[in-house]
């Protein structure tokens, strides 16, 4: 067998795996997400040796600004957000590869200019670099541009690769999601679209599938038979900042539940995978979203915050942050009760709660076990046996924590719950990279486990759609909470007899 | 950046009264600020010369993010013969709300008498159930040899020892015994990298099985980072090298590969003031060529097809500097590398 079709026998043993020579196209380079987190990353990419060998970068935008311009902006972004102070060289070596394309994204000559210039990379290497198009733009956008590079000739590229990188949010509801998956499958195979949910990228969230599925003792324990409840938590101490206009449009349950969390939930509920490879792995985590049973709105709780305190220092009202409509009926609070009905996890309630501006800032997954079933032990004068409490933390503190019952100190038999705690920076040497990092690396590289496949994403909207559709007709009531504090009194009435939500 | 936890000194002491301090200071710790929480990652033993022990207590606060989580650094004093031990418990900066990472550097003064048994000394005062990583940068082979028992991993930089030969085969020798991370091997992984990237795409994958010639560029004292490298090549594509030959300060042999033999040459460049490699080039049967060299933010990279056109490039990557190996070294200690025994096995082969 010849040496090309063996494989290539010097990756071997490498931590870094060669990826072929890349040209990518950042739409929307001017942006903020390019300025603060892309061209940061692929600095920090390029910095670590991680490149392909041969890379080339070109920002698309409306500003009407040359190459030059655009390096410099490039520059200070880098200078400014990088995790890391920028080697000098390695940047300025980096620029160089870097063009700009000014225009509007539905004007045919950017297109025209892109093509040529994507050509002539080509053609001073003397090959055909793979191609990947990161829309980093407003929502309306995605559409047209993949349409233009089909009308371009721009979604195939001969011997290379072309992927896309398509930014969240992936729809608004489920008919925009259905609508845009066929607008993007009609000029791309799904093999070609990545669509991006950072919060994947982040080793914590990863860590999850090594906890499950590295770890025997706790598989007989995963189900129903044990398991009382789960709850889902993601708060934020901060309110929306400069994000209003952003934020108004979406709500708490768009930003944060619809997918980041049904992420963690899919994580949490998914049978072990054949093999950890892109197909499989979204294979199980679609079957759980499409487990999950119609959530009735009464399960559902929306609120948005009134003033507060936070940090010690009064903070305003939602209705009173800078861009906010005086008639916004959008929740910065979202509490569900749902539940996976599947041989696994059918009963078990997972309760779900996300918050913007509450006590303080937390990513957490807690499940409670069923108590033991006969308590022998003195439970006068001690807080008693309280249910095995396993906490999967995803920030700030990294870690796991077990809840176990030990008996207090002194000559009577009596119980208290005592902490088995471990947090992932004690025992790591390296620091975890940026989201991106990983993702724009593994888009490059075609691997897709950590992006939201087609048939993902809209069962991820087929459960929250129906919610949106009720709450847009009132159902249930927007309440309101204090900022600062730890969320609506109404969320308490999703909890079942004897469950409780984890403090905030 | 770190906080200053804790320190205690003590002259002609024992491994045992060293043992109570830490625990001493760790209890003092916990009780001034209860958001703390051990690193419990690995010990690291390092064994150097006492003259020397300031570097390398700085080069180990270079290392940045890849600290050990105990270090115990034995500094071996001509002519000593008590111990005398200082003990520092340092806590990361961390955010408010985030736990501190506390850290434990323990010092010990001691003479070669205590050498042969530093073993009976070191093993009280390691973390038991992490790995324990020991690392002789001045030589002092008996303390290695003391401390095999205790150690899973051995921490070497082959371009330490004078000879190549030697290197090789001391190499060897501890690999019988522990894993063994060897800063020589981690200086050639860039190139490593590179080389596989180039000859990646399918196109250019069919020349490995051409290359005819290898040449590599290293600084004066790392002709056994070379000779790993080449070892390397060797064992990914099946070639069995002779032994080389010095001549005009070059080594120079072949290596008999499955369709035609290659001529390896590894080559001094009194230029290169750093440890490690400076450049390396492949030659094909076909014609082609690859050339890497270190340049301004990266390598430069120089390709030859086989018409003769040229192309030149950058392949992008910062310096990672004398630190950044060490740490390397540090976390590669809980790695586990599968291609370094046969690369150091096909070294011996050069130097046979």
């Amino acid at each position: 067998m010849a040496v090309a079709e063996r494989g290539n026998p010097l990756v071997e043993g490498l931590e870094r795996l060669p990826i072929h020579p890349t040209s990518m196209v950042i739409f929307g380079g001017t942006g903020d997400l390019a300025h603060r987190k892309l061209l940061p990353a692929i600095y920090n990419i390029a910095h670590e040796g991680a490149l392909p060998e041969r890379f080339n970068l070109i920002a698309v935008s409306r500003s009407d600004i040359a190459h030059d311009d655009y390096r410099a902006m490039a520059r200070e972004s880098i200078e400014k957000y990088s995790r890391r102070t920028p080697d000098p060289q390695v940047l300025n070596k980096l620029l160089e590869q870097v063009r700009y394309v000014p225009g509007t994204f539905d004007d045919d000559s950017v297109y025209e200019r892109l093509d040529e210039q994507l050509k002539e990379f080509d053609k001073e290497a003397g090959i055909a670099f793979n191609r990947l198009f990161y829309l980093s733009t407003a929502p309306t956008f995605f559409p047209v541009i993949v349409g233009k590079l089909g009308d371009h000739g721009l979604s195939r590229h001969g011997e290379g690769e072309v992927r896309a990188v398509i930014e969240k949010p992936f729809g608004t509801r489920l008919a925009e999601a259905l609508e845009l998956n066929r607008q993007v499958l009609s000029v791309l195979d799904e093999s070609q679209v990545f669509r991006i949910d950072h919060y994947l990228g982040k080793e914590t969230v990863q860590n999850m599938l090594a906890f499950r599925f590295a770890n025997g003792m706790f598989e007989p324990i995963w189900n129903r038979n044990y398991i009382d409840y789960v709850q889902i938590t993601a708060a934020e101490d901060l309110g929306i900042g400069s994000r209003a206009g952003y934020y108004d449009t979406s709500g708490a349950l768009r930003d944060l539940v619809q997918n980041h969390m049904l992420q963690l939930l899919t994580l949490l509920c998914m049978e072990p995978p054949v093999t950890f490879t892109a197909d499989d792995v979204r294979d199980e985590k679609v079957k759980v979203l499409h487990s999950i049973k119609p959530v009735d709105p009464d399960c559902t709780v929306r609120a948005r915050y009134t003033a507060g305190m936070a940090e010690g220092k009064e903070v305003p009202a939602y209705l009173e942050e800078e861009g906010v409509p005086q008639d916004s009926q959008t929740e910065t609070y979202a509490a569900l009760r749902l539940e996976v009905d599947n041989w696994r996890w059918a009963g078990i309630p997972i309760y779900m709660r996300t918050g913007k501006r509450v006590a303080r800032k937390v990513t957490e997954i807690a499940i409670t076990l069923k108590p033991v079933p006969h308590l022998a032990f003195e439970s006068e004068g001690s807080i008693g046996v309280q249910p095995n409490q396993l906490v999967l933390t995803m920030q700030p503190n990294e870690g796991v924590a077990l809840s176990l019952g030990a008996k207090i100190p002194g000559t009577r038999m009596r119980i208290r719950p005592v902490n088995m705690e471990f947090l992932y920076g004690t025992a790591f040497l390296s620091q975890s990279p940026e989201a991106y990092e990983r993702l724009i690396l593994d888009a490059m590289r075609g691997d897709a486990t950590l992006f939201t496949r087609d048939d993902e994403v809209e069962a991820q909207w087929r459960v929250i759609d129906p919610i949106l559709e009720a709450w847009s007709k009132g159902s249930p009531p927007l309440v309101e909470y204090t900022a600062g504090s730890a969320g609506p009194e109404e969320a308490n009435k999703l909890l079942e007899p004897g469950h409780r939500w984890r403090a905030i | 950046m770190t906080d200053a936890g804790g320190i205690w000194s003590e002259a002609n002491t024992t491994p045992g009264a060293i043992d109570s301090a830490i625990r001493q200071l760790l209890q003092e710790q916990y009780a001034r600020d209860e958001a703390c929480a051990p690193a419990r990652v690995l010990n690291l033993v390092v064994v150097v010369d006492r003259e020397w022990r300031g570097e390398v207590l700085n080069r180990l606060e270079r290392v940045g993010r890849y600290h050990p989580s105990r270090l115990i650094l034995c500094a071996v004093e001509e002519g000593r013969t008590t111990i005398d031990a200082t003990v520092a418990i340092t806590i990361e900066d961390h955010a408010p709300g985030e736990p501190g990472l506390v850290r434990e550097r323990i010092v010990l003064d001691l003479g070669p008498r205590h050498l042969e048994g530093l073993d009976t000394i070191v093993d009280p005062l390691v973390v038991t159930d992490i790995a324990t990583v020991t690392w002789s940068p001045h030589g002092h082979p008996e303390a290695v040899d003391a401390l095999l028992h205790l150690s899973q991993v051995i921490l070497v930089d082959s371009i330490n020892e004078f000879d190549p030969g030697a290197a090789v085969d001391r190499a060897r020798d501890l690999a019988q015994e522990a894993y063994i991370v060897d800063l020589a091997w981690l200086r050639s992984t860039p190139w490593r990298e590179r080389v596989a990237s180039t000859f990646d795409p399918p196109q250019w994958r069919e020349e490995l099985g051409r290359i005819d010639s290898v040449t590599v560029r290293h600084s004066p004292q790392s002709a056994v980072a070379g000779l790993l490298f080449c070892g390397w090549l060797a064992a990914r594509l099946g070639w069995e090298p002779g032994s080389l030959l010095s001549a005009d300060g070059s080594l120079h042999g072949k290596a008999h590969g499955r369709r035609q033999d290659v001529s390896l040459k590894l080559e001094p460049d009194p230029t290169m003031s750093v440890p490690g490699l400076a450049g390396v080039e492949l030659g094909t049967a076909g014609g082609m060529s690859i050339a890497l060299d270190r340049g301004p933010g990266g390598l430069t990279a120089r390709r030859r097809d086989r018409k003769g056109k040229e192309s030149t490039w950058t392949v992008l990557g910062a310096s990672r500097g004398e630190a950044g190996i060490l740490g390397e070294g540090i976390r590669q200690a809980l790695l586990r590398d599968p291609v370094y025994a046969a690369a150091l096995g096909r070294a011996e082969a050069m130097v046979g």
